[in-house]
């Protein structure tokens, strides 16, 4: 049953080349159906891959498949072949599974969109990226992968390129990416430098014998391309613009694919973090647990129902580099699996709201939508409470056995995730009561029910707000006459996902898309029991990842008692946040001012800090730098090119066409070469 | 019995002639002056080889001397149409005239 492996990326690689081929013939829908079936099918392959390696003992459970030699250089080889372990399995079915309902539910987002069928030839080709990156039996193929997913993310993020706003944030996304993929090469160039080999097999078997030092500068070199990939401080500022994509290439960036990759070969290369010093892990632990708590801070006071997932997706990935520099391994697969699938229902559900809005995607227009849209509502919560923290929804299980295994790395790092987590309670019950309950306020004009957005929109003049709107909200205002409701809306020139129409008639979405919200709610109840820590039985994933995470999983030395009292705290503390958000937001405190501080809002200005610093003093200093590169650089490559043709040149005149000359240059060089010869034999 | 003459006799006389030879390529501008001189040089060499065959009492140079003489008498051939040629088109035949060949 293993020998299928193959079958799990070839499938949405035969989809995408199919699409590519015959899409526009094809239309909607079929095509979505198309590229549906393609990751459908993978899925299945996955799951009896899945099945196969279960048939094996503890000790089989890692299976290479090799396709054919794919650069073999002397000494030096690399294949094209798969390694279907059970960690590559478990992000196969997860990537294939909650992937296959992105598509679905993508069939009914991207409905009448005018590239319909190229939104689906790229989220195959994602797919398929995604999948070369998790099988890949060595560095180098992972990195084909890491690099396909780079450049999807950038054909998706900005695939409604028309505007200029979504356009820069793929460009965003891949500029910010490139400082990964730097790290991820050196950190390749070094595994082979020091092993000989980057195939994992081999990496495994051979980290043991590694230098400390080598070991340690892998390591951080791979936290470099892992902070870069899965958006994590200073790196994490593609990820929140990473919502100018369309909704369901959100979830599937920020919940199955990209953003997990990070952190996908951080795990695989566990023998080498386990040879490093003992401060290369707790600097990866202090990233995660550092960018955890920021982006939770940024995610409070987001107006956008997008961006507080966005922030909260990096917030998530924080715990899971926590989990990772603790030694967590099996708790951060964990984490993984079920954020994948609550932050993907907690997108799609997202989407299904600002579908219905008509493309509002302000919170302060929102409201009173649980009557309207109950099944998104209701599966919504679902999502809420899972990342919430709330028992027995998964997010619960995975979060605490990260929580626990931090507080054993050190108390501080635990007071970072426990703040995180009430924090994430908070924000997200924010969202919810913003969203689905209180008063509706897409009924009435939007000066009246959120003056600050109309001003943003440049509906209401005169308000202090309007100079300083994100450029994303605001440029599109024509500042020649005034704007006014009519004229904004009606010329139509606001960009696609950033504001609605005069009129907003919200309405509940198609069964394609509610039925991957039904799926995905219902996992994010259940997934949680993966994994309990009640007994050693119920610790499901870790049994099963255990050959390739167990020598250097950190063990746990705390009482049951004890674990149950940090649960417990951490249930208080997810509560507490939770009833926060509703003193504040459902008995419409907010109505009265914004309770968020600026600060906040706006990023820490971290963002537009670094836009500041990129447009002034860093724009001169890469002028500089091209300065130098045209000047010295190029100067001595031009120089030496100079020399030769001067020196040619001189040359030339010799050639001069006298017979005699010529007879002379050869005679005078006869006497040099006789001269030289008699010396010679008199000297030596 | 005359005694006999020694090689280095010989070789300075070689030497001298092709020394002749070299400065008449260099210094004269007739085309067959010059096609003389070198002509001197290499029976010039031709002696040279003639009198190492005898003092190592091998045949060897003698025969070298045979392939010399017939290659010089095929470039005499190929020059001497050259040299012609180029008279036919110039009147006066002086060997700096055709420069045609400069770089």
């Amino acid at each position: 049953m293993l020998e299928i492996t193959w079958l799990i990326p070839a499938l949405p690689l035969a989809g995408f080349l199919v699409l590519l081929a015959l899409g526009r013939r094809l239309g909607e829908p079929l095509a979505g159906w198309l590229a549906t079936a393609a990751v459908g099918g993978s899925f299945a392959a996955s799951v009896v891959v899945f099945l196969g390696l279960q048939a094996e003992g503890e000790e089989g459970r890692s299976y290479v498949q090799t396709l054919y030699e794919w650069v073999p250089a002397g000494g030096f080889t690399v294949d094209v072949g798969f390694l279907a372990d059970p960690l590559s399995v478990t992000m196969c079915l997860f990537i294939t599974g909650v992937g296959a309902l992105i598509h679905l539910y993508s069939i009914g987002y991207m409905h009448g969109d005018p590239n319909f069928t190229k939104f689906f030839v790229y989220l195959n080709l994602f797919v398929f990226s995604m999948l070369m990156l998790v099988l890949g039996d060595n560095l180098l193929l992972t990195f084909l992968g890491w690099e396909g997913v780079g450049a999807c993310s950038y054909f998706l993020i900005s695939f409604w390129h028309t505007s200029d706003a979504n356009a820069s944030a793929g460009k965003k996304a891949f500029v910010t990416n490139r400082i990964g993929d730097w790290g991820y090469m050196v950190a390749m160039f070094l595994t082979f430098t020091a092993l000989g080999s980057i195939s994992y097999v081999d990496i495994q078997r051979g980290a043991g014998g590694l230098a400390t030092t080598t070991a340690t500068g892998i390591a951080l070199l791979l936290l470099v391309a892992a902070v870069g990939k899965s958006a994590q401080l200073p790196l994490f500022v593609w990820l929140p613009d990473a919502m100018a994509g369309p909704t369901p290439v959100s979830a599937l960036i920020h919940a199955a694919t990209m953003v997990t990759s990070g952190v996908y070969l951080l795990v695989r290369m566990n023998p080498v973090l386990a040879q490093a010093e003992a401060w290369a892990p707790t600097a990866i632990a202090v990233v995660g647990a550092l960018t955890a708590l920021f982006a939770a801070t940024i995610a409070v006071a987001q107006t956008d129902i997008k961006k507080v997932l966005a922030y909260s997706t990096v917030s998530q990935l924080g715990y899971l580099f926590l989990a990772i520099g603790s030694g967590a391994y099996v708790a951060a697969i964990f984490h993984m699996v079920t954020h994948a699938v609550f932050k993907a229902l907690l997108f799609l559900g997202s989407g299904s709201v600002i579908h219905g809005m008509g493309d509002e995607q302000d919170m302060r227009r929102m409201g009173a939508l649980r009557k309207i849209m109950p099944i998104t509502a209701i599966t919504f919560m679902f999502g809420w409470l899972a990342i919430a923290g709330i028992p027995p929804f998964s997010g619960f299980w995975s979060k605490d056995e990260i929580l626990l295994f931090a507080f054993e790395k050190s108390p501080a790092l635990w007071v970072i995730g426990f703040a995180t987590a009430i924090l994430t309670a908070f924000y997200m019950s924010r969202q919810v009561f913003m969203t689905f309950f209180g008063e509706a306020r897409w009924d009435r004009p939007l000066e009246e029910a959120v003056p600050e957005l109309a001003a943003e929109r440049g509906l209401t003049p005169g308000h202090p707000e309007a100079d300083e709107a994100p450029v994303e909200e605001g440029a599109e205002g024509d500042e020649a006459h005034a704007p006014t409701v009519a004229n904004v809306y009606e010329a139509g020139h606001l960009p696609h996902g950033v504001g609605p129409k005069e009129a907003i008639h919200p309405h509940e979405s198609g069964w394609l898309m509610t039925l991957p919200l039904v799926v995905l709610s219902a996992f994010a109840l259940v997934a949680g029991f993966l994994q309990t820590p009640f007994s050693d039985d119920t610790k499901v994933l870790e049994h099963w990842l255990e050959p390739v995470v167990a020598p250097d999983e950190a063990i746990l030395d705390v009482t049951g008692t004890f674990q149950a009292s940090l649960a417990l705290i951490a249930v208080l503390g997810a509560v507490a946040g939770l009833v926060v958000a509703f003193l504040l937001y459902y008995r419409r405190r907010w109505a009265d001012r914004p309770v968020e501080p600026v600060l906040l809002l706006k990023g820490w200005y971290y963002d537009s800090s670094i836009a500041a610093f990129m447009g002034g003093p860093g724009r001169r200093g890469f002028d500089a730098v091209a300065w130098f590169d045209r000047h010295v650089i190029d100067g001595a490559v031009n120089g030496v090119a100079a020399l030769v043709r001067g020196t040619g040149s001189g040359v030339r005149r010799t050639q001069s066409g006298f017979v005699r000359a010529y007879a002379g240059i050869v005679t005078g060089g006869a006497v040099v070469v006789v001269f030289v010869l008699l010396l010679r034999g008199v000297v030596l | 019995m005359v005694a006999a003459v020694s090689s280095g006799w010989y070789l300075s006389l070689a030497a001298v002639l092709f020394s002749l030879g070299a400065v008449g390529v260099m210094i004269r501008r007739n085309p067959l002056v010059m096609f003389m001189c070198v002509e001197l040089m290499l029976n010039a060499v031709n002696l040279t080889f003639v009198t190492f065959a005898r003092e190592l009492d091998d045949v060897g140079g003698q025969v070298v001397v045979f392939f010399v003489l017939v290659v010089a008498a095929a470039e005499v051939v190929v020059g001497l149409g050259i040299i012609v040629s180029i008279l036919r088109r110039r009147p006066a035949a002086t060997a700096d005239d055709a420069s045609l060949l400069r770089g």
